[in-house]
């Protein structure tokens, strides 16, 4: 603790610091020798391939992956054509390109994945050099050929080849170049000889670096920082020019007096950065550049390559690795030696307090007084974040804990966002996992879902697990995320059977929210293996989910089933659409037969777009009775009576497969109809054809037809009662009185009299009606008075028949100008409840 | 109402929301095509958007002209044409004739069609089908709920009912899902869910996915229980005439989306008039729930205060005027206006139904649920036929005797029937074998003629055997049977007590006292008991599907516990609507009633015709 500045080197105003990450795990035979090297950045994995060049088929060079801390993830013999350049994508997949211009891109793991070619041409001129660049477009890669043009592909994700202008005198490999993202625009800087140009898609224009000195030389190095924004230019004299990317503004230039060209050279910055500076490595020296003109040296034992990072820089060897960067402000305010920061007092406070010492509330009151202990406190908090070392890190935190207890209401998130940042960090430092994040690293970039990501992409399913469940994340998009990646895993799993591997994803998965069956299943019949996606998909409790994946599968009775278990009727009429284009006709409807739900929806669809298709479907059923309905319904769309009356045909055979008697003879009667129909019209131009027998009959006798309308009372076996009320009204509508006293005569009317009476009221003849009163039966006598107005005969009859009821219905009707009667009906009533 | 209300009656959640919601949507799609354009609505949405949008908030929203659809070649103009629809083969096939006639004729425009409430992928294969996918836009309006008034939510889907119980089309099923889903992101967390049906249940698991699949807030809700039935779990309610005030009105004037537009014989004017029918209007509001024989009563006294308050204008002093000019007259003029109009409407309806035929309709109604001269019902419906009184009524009347009698006896089916097809056609043939498919119409099966083979049965062995096997042979009924249903929920009060129409004792005074309406008497039972235990029978007459299940725990006992939302798929009736309002202010519940559809009996049966495909 004490020596928390042992290792802080001053540069100009700020400090910088190199503290050790890991001792890498790997053992290499021959160091980083003769070997391409490529680490990503944020303790991204490090790829390593050992003499690449080498093209004796017999001894293959071996292409190596390892974690950040050097725990071997995998390594294959390369069997591919020699490669120029190692990448690494956003990814985190492993980018190589070939001599030939042919990018092959793996994953983590080294399985191949895919591969794209820089175009044509470099087929023939090969790739003199490559640069794999990231910009927020993707990950780029850029190549310069044997015949010294540049191409680009600014996101391999979406290739597009951008080949960029020759450059004026360029002949064979340019001294240096770099990727400039600028302007929402790719290009490329390019230092040949004596001149410098920017290459853009259309043009090449020289530059030239404001204020770098004319004695200067060429420029043989260069290097731009992470952001793209600052750019550093090594001459071949030594001299070290800094500046903005864009060239408008020089930061400094410095002398390195080092005439050799460096091996590496990146950018050491951090955001808000006092003193941003440049490393220079060579062989056995690593050069810190301020632009304060101050260097740091650092002596170099072994080879070693140098990883540019958002706040520092990373220094791999074959034995171990180190962050260099500058320290941050507020860890230099603390730590600094003789600080009277109020975050450095509640340190030493805290420590006095720790060992009881009563100088603790001296430090306490000092910053009390100064009023600063919430700041003291942020401080601490926020320094603790900044520390690489857990001791360090916890005596900072306890301090501020301490401090806190003094304080009210003072909020402690950010102790606690802190406080869990940490473990979390601290847990994917861990060197067995090997993510080197910072504090600065983790929020500004890598979000907590990528980092999440990135643990399940390296397969470190529980440790994902843990960080979702202690981050509280919700299990949509932490656990069940997790989860879903560690099943699509494990189903391709070739060494255990079918069974065991459904039974481990359901044990593990359950039925945590948000992970799909379907989607397991999906990855299993990727791989090959059908049985298993079936009995995943058993699993799977929403059906419709698993509809298209049986699809796919060819299983598409069951994927009908399903889906109509679904209750989704899209779904299912989406399957049935795909069966009847797959199926033939038979087989296609034997599975609708099973299906009655798919086949309702069939049969509506069919009703309204094929109806051929609905016959040929009941048809296939043998349903007659549907058969039947079925030519009724199109009798009605023919506008020609014989096509009806065969239509109607049809009908009636299908009713009677049905034994539908009743049907089948209802529609034999409308074909008799409408044969009798047409033959009226033909003979009398009627006008009767489609109306009903009833509207027939009224037509007959309105228009005078009366024996026309007799045979159709006696063929269709008209009931009485109806053929009656239809004369009597009818007769009665045209007036036709002494017709109707006639038909009134010609037998007993089977609806009585009274409807005689009722209907000659109702076409205004008193005289007619009253005809027909005497006939009437004796119940109904006295309403028939009524009917047509005759009081006193209705007082009559109530009173010959006693009934109370309807002397009362008498009464209502009289007027006060009926005394006399009222008095009758009245006496009449006294006497008939006496009795 | 002649009855006052429990003090202590929840007030209902406020369901203007769900029209704030379609607005704001409706907007957003309309925005999405943005200039000016053309909008084709489907004539049966004309309605229901004219409650959530009006003409002047479409315009302001660059809708240039506004057209039905038609299913004809169209006329317009404009180089943007949108189009709101239902999920219609049909409909979706006329706007294809739309864009290919426009193709041929070399004419570009854009076409966006927006569904209500959602797409069908049978519409896109459409599209597909006919080659215009790639020329239009698709887009969905959720617009699922219209709420009619302040306890009545329609889907306006009356095509729910036949789809999906005739033809057994399940596409709607999600539809009433997704609405019910809405209500519960909105109102809920719903408590308790019972229900009764097959489509209820499937809806009901329908909706659960729904609600798992989405996230779930903790929520204070506002609708506490829920109730879903489907209308073949009671054909009888429907089927009989209405009495009660607004089902009246519906009966013979036709509300349409909460709007009855009233003729020259009401308005004594030669114009008709439109209005809406809904709490807002106080009038209304009393009389709607009232058996009709209360309605003039009520009407004449509401004339006399309306007069005395006319009347306070007469030694009023210049001030008082003034007050009164200004705070009163203009509610009394309104007041005044509503009421004559429904004094009017009373009178109309009076001449239609105080007639000799309609008593007697109406005691032949009685017989049948009472199963009382069951012969002279069938001479009344014969006549009624052969008289050619009215095609729909018949029918009913035909459908009523087949429901309370479990099917005719064939001699009468088969007389009955073709006494109808010569009254009304041979083309009755399909709606019949329509009937028949729902049960609506049937013939009594051997096994199935039970007061038949009961009081056989009966005479020759003694009475606890006799009880034994009806038992045995009501399970071999298939279809519910209305009698055993009627004794065991008691739902045909005796008649030999006089019931008094103005003081209701319960729910059956919508029926003139003769009959307590099936679905609303087991929705009293099933909350009285909190589930179906002790109906057992009664679900097993029904046939079955009931759930109940609860859900979400009421953190208290809150208002929102006793207010219940009770959903018909297939329709409901306004009669059904009395009852529950009734029956909530005897208990303390308040209902709100979403349904498919509003319906009556002519609705229910013209949706079965089948005679004009």
């Amino acid at each position: 603790m004490a020596f928390i500045t042992a290792n802080w080197n001053p540069l100009g105003d700020a400090f910088y610091r190199k503290t050790e990450l890991y001792e890498m795990f790997w053992s290499l035979r021959d160091g980083l020798r003769d070997s391409l090297i490529a680490a990503a950045p944020y303790g991204g994995p490090i790829a390593l391939l050992r003499e690449p060049l080498r093209r004796s088929p017999s001894t293959r060079p071996q292409l190596e992956i390892y974690s950040a801390s050097g725990v071997s993830i995998t390594s294959f013999p390369w069997k591919s054509g020699p490669v120029v350049y190692l990448g690494w994508s956003v990814n985190d997949e492993l980018l190589c390109v070939q001599e030939d211009g042919t990018v092959l891109i793996y994953d983590l793991f080294g399985s191949f994945k895919r591969h794209f070619s820089m175009g044509q041409e470099v087929v023939q001129s090969q790739v003199l050099e490559a640069k794999v660049f990231h910009s927020p477009y993707g990950t780029g890669v850029a190549i310069v050929t044997g015949s010294s043009r540049f191409t680009l592909a600014t996101n391999i994700e979406d290739l597009k080849l951008r080949r960029l202008p020759e450059v004026p005198g360029l002949q064979g490999r340019p001294s240096c170049w770099a990727v400039l993202t600028q302007d929402r625009q790719t290009k490329v800087l390019v230092s040949s000889g004596p001149e410098l140009y920017v290459l853009d898609n259309t043009s090449c224009t020289a530059v030239y670096p404001p204020g770098l000195s004319p004695q200067a030389g060429s420029i043989v190095h260069m290097s731009v920082s992470f952001s793209y924004k600052y750019l550093a230019l090594f001459t071949e004299t030594g001299r070290l020019w800094t500046g903005l990317s864009n060239l408008q503004e020089r930061l400094s230039e410095v002398d390195t007096k080092q005439a050799a060209t460096p091996r590496q050279m990146v950018w050491c910055r951090r955001p808000r950065s006092q003193q941003p500076s440049v490393v220079l490595m060579w062989d056995r020296l690593l050069l810190v550049v301020g632009s304060c003109n101050d260097t740091i040296q650092f002596p170099l034992e072994d080879q070693s390559v140098l990883v540019g990072e958002l706040d520092g820089v990373r220094i791999i060897s074959s034995s171990s690795q180190e962050l260099l960067q500058e320290v941050p402000l507020v860890c230099q305010d603390i730590f600094k030696i003789a600080s009277m920061a109020p975050g450095a007092l509640l340190l030493e406070a805290h420590r006095e307090y720790e060992k009881s010492s009563q100088k603790a509330d001296e430090y306490l009151r000092e910053i009390k007084e100064q009023n600063v202990l919430g700041d003291a406190v942020r401080q601490c908090v926020e320094a603790a974040a900044h520390e690489y070392d857990p001791d360090t890190q916890k005596a900072l935190m306890r301090a501020a804990s301490f401090g806190k207890c003094f304080l009210t209401e003072f909020s402690p998130d950010q102790f606690v966002t802190t406080c869990r940042e940490l473990r979390v960090l601290n847990a994917v430092r861990e060197s067995s996992v090997g993510m080197p994040l910072t504090h600065t690293q983790y929020p500004a970039l890598m979000t907590l879902q990528v980092l999440i990501d990135r643990l399940v992409y390296r397969q470190f399913y529980p440790l994902a697990i843990e960080v979702c469940r202690y981050l509280k994340i919700p299990d949509y998009q932490g656990v069940s995320r997790v989860l879903k990646h560690w099943a699509s895993c494990k189903v391709q799993q070739k060494d255990l059977t079918d069974e065991a591997i459904a039974r481990a994803v359901c044990a593990k998965v359950g039925d945590s929210p948000g992970v799909s069956y379907s989607d397991i299943a999906a990855k299993a019949y990727e791989c090959g293996r059908p049985e298993l996606a079936i009995k995943l998909l058993d699993f799977e409790a929403r059906s419709g989910q698993q509809v298209p994946l049986l699809l796919k599968m060819k299983r598409s009775q069951l994927a009908l089933s399903k889906a109509v278990e679904s209750g989704d009727t899209d779904l299912v009429y989406t399957v049935v659409t795909y069966l009847k284009n797959e199926m033939n006709r038979g087989d296609f409807f034997m599975t609708l037969r099973n299906q009655p739900v798919a086949l309702s929806l069939y049969r509506q669809f069919c009703k309204l777009q094929e109806p051929q298709t609905l016959k040929d479907l009941y048809n296939q059923d043998d349903d007659h009775q549907e058969l039947g309905n079925f030519y009724v319904t199109s009798s009605y769309r023919d506008k020609r009576l014989e096509g009806r009356l065969a239509q109607l045909q049809s009908a009636v055979d299908e009713y009677n497969k049905a034994k539908n008697d009743f049907a089948a003879k209802a529609t034999e009667e409308e074909m008799r109809l409408l044969r009798f129909q047409r033959k009226l019209d033909d003979e009398k131009g009627a006008g009767l054809l489609g109306l009903s027998l009833q509207a027939t009959m009224e037509a007959l006798m309105s228009l005078g037809l009366h024996k026309q309308a007799e045979q159709l009372y006696r063929d269709f076996r008209v009931p009485d009662k109806r053929y009656w009320w239809l004369k009597l009204k009818s007769l009665a509508e045209k007036e036709q009185w002494e017709e109707l006293e006639k038909f009134s005569k010609s037998k007993k009317s089977p609806i009585g009299y009274l409807a005689f009476v009722e209907v000659c009221m109702k076409n205004n003849n008193r005289h007619e009606a009253k005809k027909y009163v005497s006939k009437v039966t004796p119940e109904q006598k006295v309403k028939a008075h009524l009917a047509v107005g005759d009081l006193e005969g209705a007082a009559d009859a109530a009173i010959e028949r006693k009934n109370e009821a309807e002397m009362g219905a008498v009464l209502s009707r009289c007027s006060a100008s009926d005394r006399l009667l009222m008095d009758k009906l009245n006496r009449a009533r006294v006497t008939a409840a006496k009795k | 109402m002649a009855h006052s209300a429990r003090r202590d009656s929840p007030e209902l959640p406020d369901l203007s929301l769900l029209k704030r919601l379609a607005r704001d949507q409706l907007i957003y799609l309309l925005e999405q095509l943005p200039g000016k354009k053309d909008l084709f609505i489907e004539s049966d949405l004309m309605s229901p958007l004219d409650r959530i949008a009006n003409v002047s908030t479409l315009k302001q929203h660059e809708v240039d002209k506004l057209y039905k659809v038609e299913h004809k070649p169209i006329v317009s103009i404009s180089d943007q044409i949108c189009f709101l629809i239902r999920p219609r083969i049909q409909t979706v096939k006329w706007i294809c004739d739309v864009v290919n006639a426009d193709k041929a004729a070399g004419k570009f425009r854009r076409y966006k069609i927006i569904f209500t409430p959602q797409k069908f992928y049978a519409c896109e294969a459409v599209l597909e089908e006919q080659g215009v996918f790639g020329d239009v836009t698709t887009d969905e309006w959720a617009f699922y709920l219209l709420p009619l008034d302040e306890d009545i939510i329609s889907l306006e889907l009356p095509e729910f009912f036949r789809d999906n119980f005739l033809a057994g089309d399940q596409r709607w099923v999600r539809t009433a899902a997704s609405a019910l889903h809405l209500l519960h992101s909105l109102f809920g967390p719903f408590s308790k869910v019972y229900g009764i049906g097959r489509c209820s249940k499937m809806t009901y698991e329908s909706w659960r996915e729904q609600v798992e699949q989405g996230e779930q807030k903790a929520r204070h809700a506002e609708i506490g229980n829920v109730f879903l039935i489907d209308r073949d779990v009671d054909f009888i309610t429907p089927l009989c005439s209405q009495v009660v005030y607004e089902g009246l009105v519906d009966d013979i004037f036709r509300i349409k989306c909460g709007c009855v537009e009233f003729g020259p014989e009401v308005t004594s004017s030669d114009k008709s008039l439109k209005v809406m029918l809904n709490s807002q209007d106080k009038v209304f509001n009393e009389i709607r729930n009232e058996h009709f024989s209360n309605v003039f009563g009520f009407l004449s006294q509401k004339a006399r205060n309306l007069q005395t308050a006319y009347d306070k204008r007469r030694g009023m002093d210049i001030q008082q005027m003034k007050t009164f000019v200004s705070e009163e007259l203009k509610g009394l003029k309104q007041e005044h206006r509503l009421l004559s109009l429904h004094i009017s409407a009373s009178e109309s309806i009076m001449k239609k139904k105080t007639k000799q035929d309609f008593q007697e309709l109406l005691k032949t109604e009685h017989c049948l649920l009472e199963g009382f001269e069951i012969r002279e019902c069938i001479s009344f419906i014969e006549e009624h036929i052969n008289r050619q009184v009215s095609m729909i009524e018949s029918l009913r009347l035909l459908c009523l005797l087949s429901v309370t009698e479990n099917g005719l006896l064939p001699k009468d089916f088969k007389s009955l029937k073709a006494q109808y097809l010569q009254s009304y056609g041979a083309d009755h043939l399909l709606t019949f074998s329509n009937l028949r498919q729902l049960g609506l119409l049937v013939e009594q099966q051997p096994g199935e003629t039970l007061t038949v083979m009961e009081s056989k049965v009966g005479k020759l062995v003694n009475d606890r055997t006799a009880g034994k096997l009806t038992d045995a042979f009501s399970s071999l009924a298939k279809k519910s049977h209305f009698r055993a249903l009627s004794r065991k929920l008691n739902l045909v009060p005796k008649s030999d007590e006089e019931y008094d129409l103005r003081v209701p004792r319960d729910m059956a005074y919508i029926f003139s006292g003769a009959y307590v309406p099936l679905s609303c008497k087991i929705i009293e039972q099933v909350l009285e008991r909190d589930g179906w235990t002790g109906l057992e029978e009664v679900t097993r007459l029904i046939n079955g599907h009931e759930f109940a299940v609860t859900g979400a725990d009421p953190k208290s006992k809150s208002d929102a516990q006793r207010i219940i939302l009770v959903m018909f798929l297939g329709g409901c009736t306004f009669s059904e609507v009395s009852a529950l309002r009734f029956l909530g202010k005897e208990k303390g519940y308040k209902f709100i009633v979403v349904t498919t559809a509003i319906t009556n009996s002519s609705r229910l049966l013209e949706a079965l015709l089948d005679n004009n495909v």
